[in-house]
């Protein structure tokens, strides 16, 4: 085994611990950008005046939860070049991301939504509210409350669907691991510090998902 | 744009197809079957008395759920032969998938299991039911038809996080796609084509884990 530790240096580590901020940046991205698709999405799945905007909104979820996010990665990445768009490799990558993550979080985004109880929003339109007012005041404090526990559970989710980058040769945490355990032949330790720094994003992710909504539940 | 599109190379080879989504049920069904009883050891191991036994299910359970499968698969892939275990890339592939499985549906079993009211267990026992009896009547059962509707989403989620096992050349569906792709160079046309497939298979399913969720359970639970 002694041959292992001569082959992979310090510099490997630092070559995944870079793999690793391209992953987190590219969570940062698809979460940020996906956000806002997610609440226009939520948004139109539970449209009141514009009924017609829910079937729209409800296909794109659709197709977005009933297909592999391996094959929307392919779609989206040579979709792109056929369309004769020469985008940097990161925002390339960034989009079939923020598509899945706006149709996975439009649905949290919905269930916060349909969560605030009928009475209270025809109590604020009987006050005399806008739509937009009812949102502001009525809408956001109970659908943000509902929302935040299944959001940070999605982030997890979301974490780990970027390491499918790899497929297209994205040079992120998982294809950097390859990388090096190509190199070095230390497979099993390159893969196990692999998999360590996953868990290390992921798990106080998954935690601080548990407790809040435990705690929301005792509230509730 | 420019960009000349050629349909019929996945159109001529749909047979092809028709085999890696054969497969790709094959792969998902065996890794929900086998994960389901790992799921439901581990869940009773996740409500045992024996601290030990909880943290390593607790610990199964966590690591699985807090990496990516890819990770997984070349784990395992990587790793099994390294301990003298030398499989085919599809059992690998079958392999990785259980353990994933396995691990999300214990989740899932036991929120299952945690919704039958402990009365149930004691009424059971003072009708002097054994414990096994206990189990299989009024835990396992009841929890079957609670859990039914996120262990089909759960099947569904298998289906379509296979797709990833091509990737250690595992022969399934996107995988037939990417042979045909190496051959052809038409990436966008064939996977297009199979995303289509990915999507009837996973709306076919949707509606069948609805139709018997309200059929076959509904029935079995006035039978009991």
């Amino acid at each position: 085994m002694p041959e292992i530790f001569i082959a992979f240096s310090y510099k490997d580590i630092l070559f995944l611990l870079q793999g690793a901020l391209v992953t987190i940046a590219l969570c940062a991205m698809a979460a940020s950008s996906g956000l806002i698709l997610a609440l226009a999405i939520g948004l139109m799945r539970t449209a009141q005046r514009f009924r017609f905007l829910r079937w729209p909104a409800g296909v794109y979820v659709e197709i977005f939860r009933g297909t592999p996010l391996l094959m929307q990665i392919f779609i989206a990445y040579f979709g792109l070049s056929i369309l004769g768009l020469n985008l940097p490799r990161f925002v390339a990558m960034s989009i079939p991301l923020i598509l899945y993550t706006g149709a996975y979080m439009g649905e949290i985004v919905r269930a916060g939504i349909e969560a605030v109880p009928r009475g209270q929003r025809e109590a604020g339109l009987s006050l005399g509210m806008t739509y937009g007012h009812l949102l502001r005041y009525i809408v956001t404090p109970t659908a943000v409350r509902v929302m935040i526990p299944p959001s940070v559970g999605f982030l997890v989710q979301l974490v780990k669907g970027t390491s499918l980058a790899y497929v297209v040769g994205y040079v992120e945490l998982t294809r950097a691991g390859y990388i090096v355990s190509q190199s070095t032949y230390a497979t099993m330790l390159v893969f196990t510090l692999v998999g360590a720094i996953y868990f290390g994003i992921c798990y106080p992710l998954s935690l601080a998902s548990q407790r809040l909504e435990l705690r929301l539940r005792r509230h509730a | 744009m420019t960009y000349k599109f050629h349909w019929e190379v996945p159109l001529q080879n749909l047979p092809a197809f028709f085999w890696g989504a054969l497969a790709t049920l094959e792969i998902s069904a065996l890794a929900v079957f086998i994960g389901l009883f790992i799921a439901i050891a581990c869940a009773l191991a996740r409500l045992s008395k024996y601290p030990a036994l909880r943290r390593a299910a607790t610990a199964y359970v966590e690591v699985i759920r807090n990496t990516p499968l890819l990770v997984q698969l070349f784990y395992v892939y990587f790793g099994l032969p390294t301990i003298g275990i030398n499989l085919s890339a599809f059992s690998v592939a079958i392999f990785a998938l259980t353990l994933n499985c396995g691990a999300y549906c214990t989740e899932i079993i036991r929120a299952g299991i945690q919704s039958i009211h402990r009365g149930q267990t004691e009424a059971g026992l003072s009708l002097g039911m054994t414990r096994w009896q206990v189990f299989r009547y009024v835990i396992l059962m009841p929890t079957l038809r609670v859990v039914w509707p996120p262990l089909a989403s759960q099947f569904i989620a298998t289906l379509l996080g296979s797709s990833v096992v091509s990737q250690i050349s595992a022969e399934e569906l996107t995988y037939a796609g990417s042979l045909l792709e190496s051959r052809t160079y038409r990436t966008f046309e064939i996977f297009f084509a199979i995303t289509i497939i990915y999507f009837v298979m996973s709306q076919v399913f949707s509606l069948l884990s609805y139709l018997t969720g309200r059929r076959v359970f509904r029935q079995a639970w006035g039978q009991l």
